[in-house]
């Protein structure tokens, strides 16, 4: 039988990590098909049927999908599900949010997190903040899966022709009123996906010395990313948190500034491929993953790091 | 108004974990254990709805081995009235714990259930949105504010995009993010007074709930290590291995 992908998008566009949450669904089996749930969602849905990996796209819709609820979501999935083996999504928290109440009400034990594919039925993920990995396999009929995205490569995102088939919209559940939502705009990469990371942490001080990380991370083009410390010292909003209970990020390069590298910071960040860590202890744990350290006071250091940056001929973007 | 709380037991978020040398789990055996950070938050938001009279009972439920009672008993010593410790020497799933909980929930009607939103040892992240489908109530997940209105919840929510604030009317599901409030510590007098506060204890067979798992867990294994780094001696170094030997800028 067929996977079935959950498509995440905002209306108009995919989510990038539904080009993710692709590549691991093919690798379950060749045949994927593709549900968009929203309202006005046909620009997404086109571009959905674009993805080469993607045989075939349902596209639901209905005013009480706009902002994407799982308590409407999920019903119609689970009618859905009677056609497929696998629903998946990602792990972020559209998925991590949606996904356990298809599982539920499908009797089916979730598989949450994989980093990889082993076998249809078999899977890695890693437990206790990353510290270890388990090799799960599922018994369960139905297989309700969540990816952690930044485990697979984005598939290709044109090329590929699928058809749009309209499905059944369903009832709409009445107990839970979206209110509003509160999106942070910028114009620099998402950090779920940019290949370098700026990331503060609780040495920053204050919010206001964060303008030393937005500076490092405009000359390089980077996304900005910080510690539970400083998110929950204010210093920074939410959506910036990497970690157990935050985001997971592995982009090529990955600068720790002020953090010490709590277990819960480094299950967020230690896949990425060259990690910095500038800290004035230099027995903080961060420097345990580092590939680069620098034992310095951070407010000396990033202002020479910003003069070294000026001199290089070009910046990699 | 009454809310019961989840709380599981959980190795020490401190601890850095071992894993056995056999491949079946984690070294468990005289490893610090705590109670799941979140689930702190969740009881601390309840006592503080009931603190402002908007609440009148908190219940606080525990699904593990004869230890996990003590995660209960701390629940009591900061300010829920009644415990509740279901028993059972296995370790269970998301699935078939939100399925004991929906029991004990059509047993002691709650108007809300209060969980952290991840067990910071399986990271699941599944229980809360998995009970509040058995029970077809609304769900509101990684909470970081919690408004009681009447009849109604208004919750701001975590998002990867930044906040969602929702409204769900009760009862309802909530689970909370770390960020919702800072939990109290339980003073003296009160872990004394803890030690006569009920704790009803049943066992999972009672239940009449099929537990068996689902998922096998075939092995675990450390995750591959970093190669050691090197220190720079100062930004200049830095710099120039970035740009010329990692080549990353």
């Amino acid at each position: 039988m067929a996977v079935l992908l959950i498509a995440e998008h905002n209306n108009k566009e995919l989510r990038p990590f539904t080009l993710n949450a692709a590549t691991a669904a093919s690798q379950i089996d060749a045949e994927v098909h593709a549900v968009i749930i929203g309202q006005n969602s046909e620009s997404a849905a086109k571009k959905l049927s674009e993805l080469p990996v993607v045989k075939k796209v349902i596209s639901i819709e209905a005013p009480h999908y706009e902002n994407f609820t799982a308590e409407n979501f999920a019903p119609v999935i689970v009618k859905l599900a009677v056609n497929y083996s696998h629903i998946v999504c990602s792990a972020n928290t559209f998925g991590k949010n949606l996904m356990p109440r298809i599982a539920a009400h499908l009797d089916t034990s979730q598989v949450s997190d994989i980093i990889k594919v082993i076998s249809p039925d078999t899977f890695l993920r890693p437990i206790y903040a990353g510290n270890a990995f388990a090799t799960v396999k599922t018994n369960d009929a139905k297989k309700c899966v969540t990816i952690r995205p930044t485990s697979f490569e984005p598939c290709e995102s044109s090329g590929g022709n699928a058809t749009i088939e309209k499905g059944d919209a369903g009832k709409e559940f009445s107990n839970t009123k979206f209110i509003k939502r509160e999106e942070i705009k910028s114009d620099r990469p998402e950090l779920g996906t940019a290949r370098i990371v700026v990331s503060g942490g609780r040495g920053m001080q204050s919010g206001d010395n964060f303008k030393l990380i937005t500076e490092v991370a405009d000359k390089l083009g980077a996304a900005i990313g910080a510690s539970r410390a400083a998110v929950d010292a204010g210093y920074i909003s939410n959506d910036h948190q990497v970690g157990q209970t935050g985001k997971v990020v592995v982009p090529d390069l990955y600068i720790a500034i002020g953090i010490s590298g709590a277990i819960q910071h480094l299950a967020g960040m230690k896949e990425s491929k060259v990690i910095v860590a500038i800290n004035k202890d230099g027995e903080a744990p961060i420097f345990s993953v580092a590939d680069y350290g620098l034992e310095a006071d951070l407010f000396e250091a990033l202002p020479q790091f910003m003069e070294e940056l000026s001199k290089l001929n070009t910046i990699q973007k | 108004m009454k809310i019961l709380v989840a709380v599981k037991r959980v190795i020490d978020y401190n601890v850095q974990i071992r894993v056995k040398e056999d491949g079946s789990g984690i070294v468990t055996d005289n490893v610090k254990m705590s109670t799941n950070p979140p689930d702190d938050n969740a009881i601390e938001e309840a006592v503080k709805i009931k603190e402002a009279g908007k609440a009148t009972e908190i219940v606080a439920i525990t699904v593990g081995g004869e230890k996990s009672q003590e995660t209960v008993r701390k629940a009591l010593a900061v300010g829920a009235d009644k415990g509740i410790h279901v028993k059972t020497e296995s370790v269970l799933e998301p699935l078939a714990v939100s399925k004991i909980i929906q029991k004990i929930v059509e047993k002691e009607k709650p108007d809300l259930v209060f969980m952290g939103k991840q067990a910071i040892d399986d990271d699941c992240n599944q229980t809360g949105q998995m009970l509040s489908a058995l029970l077809n109530w609304p769900q509101a997940t990684f909470a970081s504010n919690i408004e009681v209105k009447d009849n109604t919840l208004e919750v701001t929510r975590e998002i990867d995009e930044g906040l969602e604030t929702i409204e769900i009317n009760i009862p309802a599901i909530v689970t909370c993010d770390l960020r919702l409030n800072e939990p109290r510590y339980a003073s003296l007098p009160n872990i004394m007074k803890a030690k006569k506060k009920p704790i009803e204890e049943m066992n999972v067979s009672d239940l009449g709930i099929d537990t068996t798992p689902r998922v096998e867990q075939i092995k675990v294994e450390e995750p591959p290590k970093r190669k050691a780094g090197i220190k720079v001696a100062n930004v200049a170094e830095l710099v120039q291995k970035l740009k010329n030997e990692a080549k990353v800028i």
